[in-house]
């Protein structure tokens, strides 16, 4: 086995802006949107209506600016919705568009939250498909272009528009049921952790168009100003005490740095100050969840300032924790299992973490990361040959160029037994 | 211009020049020359303009076909799963001819291999069909 080729997708230029886009914020946009949609507005009219507002806008701003821009683009886009009904778009843009300016008083902050909390409800409902709702969350909440958001995902923008297109014709009309069922947010909390890792397995190289973990942990910040839920809170939280590393994550080259050889120096202090806190406030609530628990192991990474330092036996209390949220964890969350697995070889012993392992076989023996912890913990044995012989076994069935060098690395490294040297 | 694939195998092709071990058995260094020999044929082709594309496919096979009707597809991993040919990954070109094509696919081959020395890899090298007629037809 050869090293195939590398793409260069670090070299993608950012995408422009769609020109009505420009110049406004994207918060301010999907506000707006949010508003429209949630007074009963279909969708995509509603989209429409908004564009139309947006280039009315930059034509009259200049010369009249507004002084409640929200107010002003959501009486335009309403009035376009109107004109819409009745076929008279074009008739008296110029004069209402100049004197669109509201009485005081706009939306208040809790409105503008329950609207993004609707907005989000209705980009994941959950008769769209996972793929169809990050899009359409992306595109409506998040505010990014059709461009972007392909660019992100790697597909032709052709693609994409049509994804998003066809969620949009599933949404149109009044919805099929009410959109705030305690399972409901389940549902939005994935989708915005979907966006997450999306933007975390990626190249990550900085300046990479767009950020899409940046983009995930902004929009889990309006959820909670939205959501008294705990775990909208342990989600925002996870995300913001794992992106804390991502600095640290890769060297210079590109290449994989594991969590126990990352230069800490680099990570964001002030971003697991935010994670902590935020996770504190959720605790609190006493309604412990997977996201709660996820965001406490890795606020223990995190606390440590050296990897020495990790507190495992405490992070495998918290697997503990999490495992006894599944009636059946190997099944349905072997992912968790596997990195108990991890915290039992640290905390009782290399062996004992390989038994724990055992367990996975029949769901992840073919999966890379099954074989790359397997490795991980016959090195912390201190048994070579075997260590090598898992991580080639996990480097064949690795989908992720990066992950996969790294694997690669981590068998020759192994087999000529020689002791890791950092990095100089 | 011409497009071209070249595509590197897993296994398949002819004879081996220079037989090697899987890259997991070189020496830690070797593996770093090699890696870093790939990001810079990428880096090149961008810089001389001639990149498209470039990707990986995961080594894991599995051939399908229609099972019939009101059937499941049908799968298998091939015949002789252990020898067949098996693609791992290509870069796409745009170049002023088949010459710079072939010129390209050998420097692509001279990545070092153990030891540092060169691989002499076989590479695969297919023309890509353009989609539209010619704009002027044959007499």
């Amino acid at each position: 086995m050869t090293c195939e080729p590398t793409r260069r997708s670090n070299r993608v230029p950012p995408a422009p802006p769609e020109p009505a886009l420009r110049g406004f914020g994207r918060d301010l946009i999907a506000r707006v949107l949010a508003g429209l949609v949630r007074r009963g507005e279909d969708f995509d009219a509603a989209e429409d209506a908004l564009q139309e507002a947006l280039l009315e806008a930059l034509r009259v701003w200049p010369e009249h600016p507004p002084r409640d821009p929200h107010a002003w683009l959501q009486t335009v886009a309403t009035r376009r919705l109107v004109d819409a009904r009745r076929s008279e778009a074009a008739r008296r843009r110029r004069e209402e568009a100049t004197h669109a300016e509201p009485p005081a008083g706009g939306p208040t902050t809790a409105q503008e939250g329950d609207d993004t909390l609707f907005l989000l409800f209705c980009c994941c409902h959950p008769d769209l498909a996972p793929a169809s709702q990050v899009a359409l969350t992306l595109r409506a909440v998040g505010g990014l272009t059709t461009r972007e958001i392909a660019d992100a995902f790697y597909v032709p923008e052709a693609t994409m528009a049509q994804r998003i297109s066809r969620a949009k014709r599933a949404l149109a009309g009044p919805p099929a049921r009410r959109l705030d069922r305690p399972g409901d947010l389940a549902v939005v909390l994935r989708v915005l952790y979907l966006i997450y890792t999306a933007g975390h397995i990626g190249p990550g190289l900085p300046g990479r168009p767009p950020d899409l973990a940046g983009e995930a942990i902004r929009l889990a910040r309006q959820l909670t100003l939205a959501t008294e839920e705990p775990e909208a809170r342990g989600l925002l939280a996870l995300m913001l005490l794992n992106h804390a590393r991502l600095p640290a994550r890769l060297d210079s080259e590109g290449r994989v740095i594991t969590l126990d050889r990352q230069d800490r120096g680099l990570w964001d202090t002030r971003e697991i100050a935010e994670g902590v806190r935020v996770l504190q406030s959720a605790l609190a609530a006493r309604r412990p969840g997977r996201y709660q628990i996820e965001a406490a192991i890795a606020a223990l990474h995190d606390d440590a300032a050296s990897a020495e330092e990790t507190d495992w036996p405490q992070i495998l209390a918290w697997y503990d924790d999490l495992l006894a949220l599944s009636d059946d964890p190997a099944r349905q969350d072997p992912a968790a299992v596997l990195g108990r697995a991890v915290a039992v070889g640290h905390v009782l012993g290399a062996a004992a973490g390989l038994r724990e392992t055992n367990r996975l076989r029949e769901v992840l023996g073919d999966r890379h990361r099954w074989h790359a912890v397997r490795g991980h913990l016959h090195e912390l044995d201190g048994d070579l040959p075997a260590a090598a012989t898992a991580y080639a076994d996990a480097a064949r069935r690795a989908t992720n160029v990066a992950e996969r060098d790294h694997l690669v690395r981590q068998a020759a490294r192994a087999r000529a037994a020689e002791p890791f040297r950092l990095e100089p | 211009m011409p497009k071209y694939l070249l595509l590197k195998h897993y296994r398949g092709g002819p004879e081996p020049h220079r037989p090697v071990p899987p890259i997991d058995q070189w020496a830690p260094e070797d593996v770093e020359a090699h890696m870093a020999f790939q990001h810079h044929v990428s880096e090149l082709l961008e810089e001389n303009g001639e990149y498209v594309d470039a990707q990986a496919l995961a080594p894991a096979r599995t051939w399908v076909r229609y099972g019939g009707p009101d059937a499941a597809p049908v799968t298998t991993d091939g015949p002789h799963p252990e020898i067949s040919d098996l693609v791992a990954g290509w870069w796409m070109i745009d170049v002023e001819s088949e010459e710079r094509a072939v010129e390209l696919a050998a420097y692509v081959s001279s990545e070092p291999g153990p030891g540092g020395e060169p691989l002499y890899e076989w590479i695969d090298v297919r023309e890509v069909m353009w989609e539209r007629p010619a704009t002027t037809d044959p007499a």
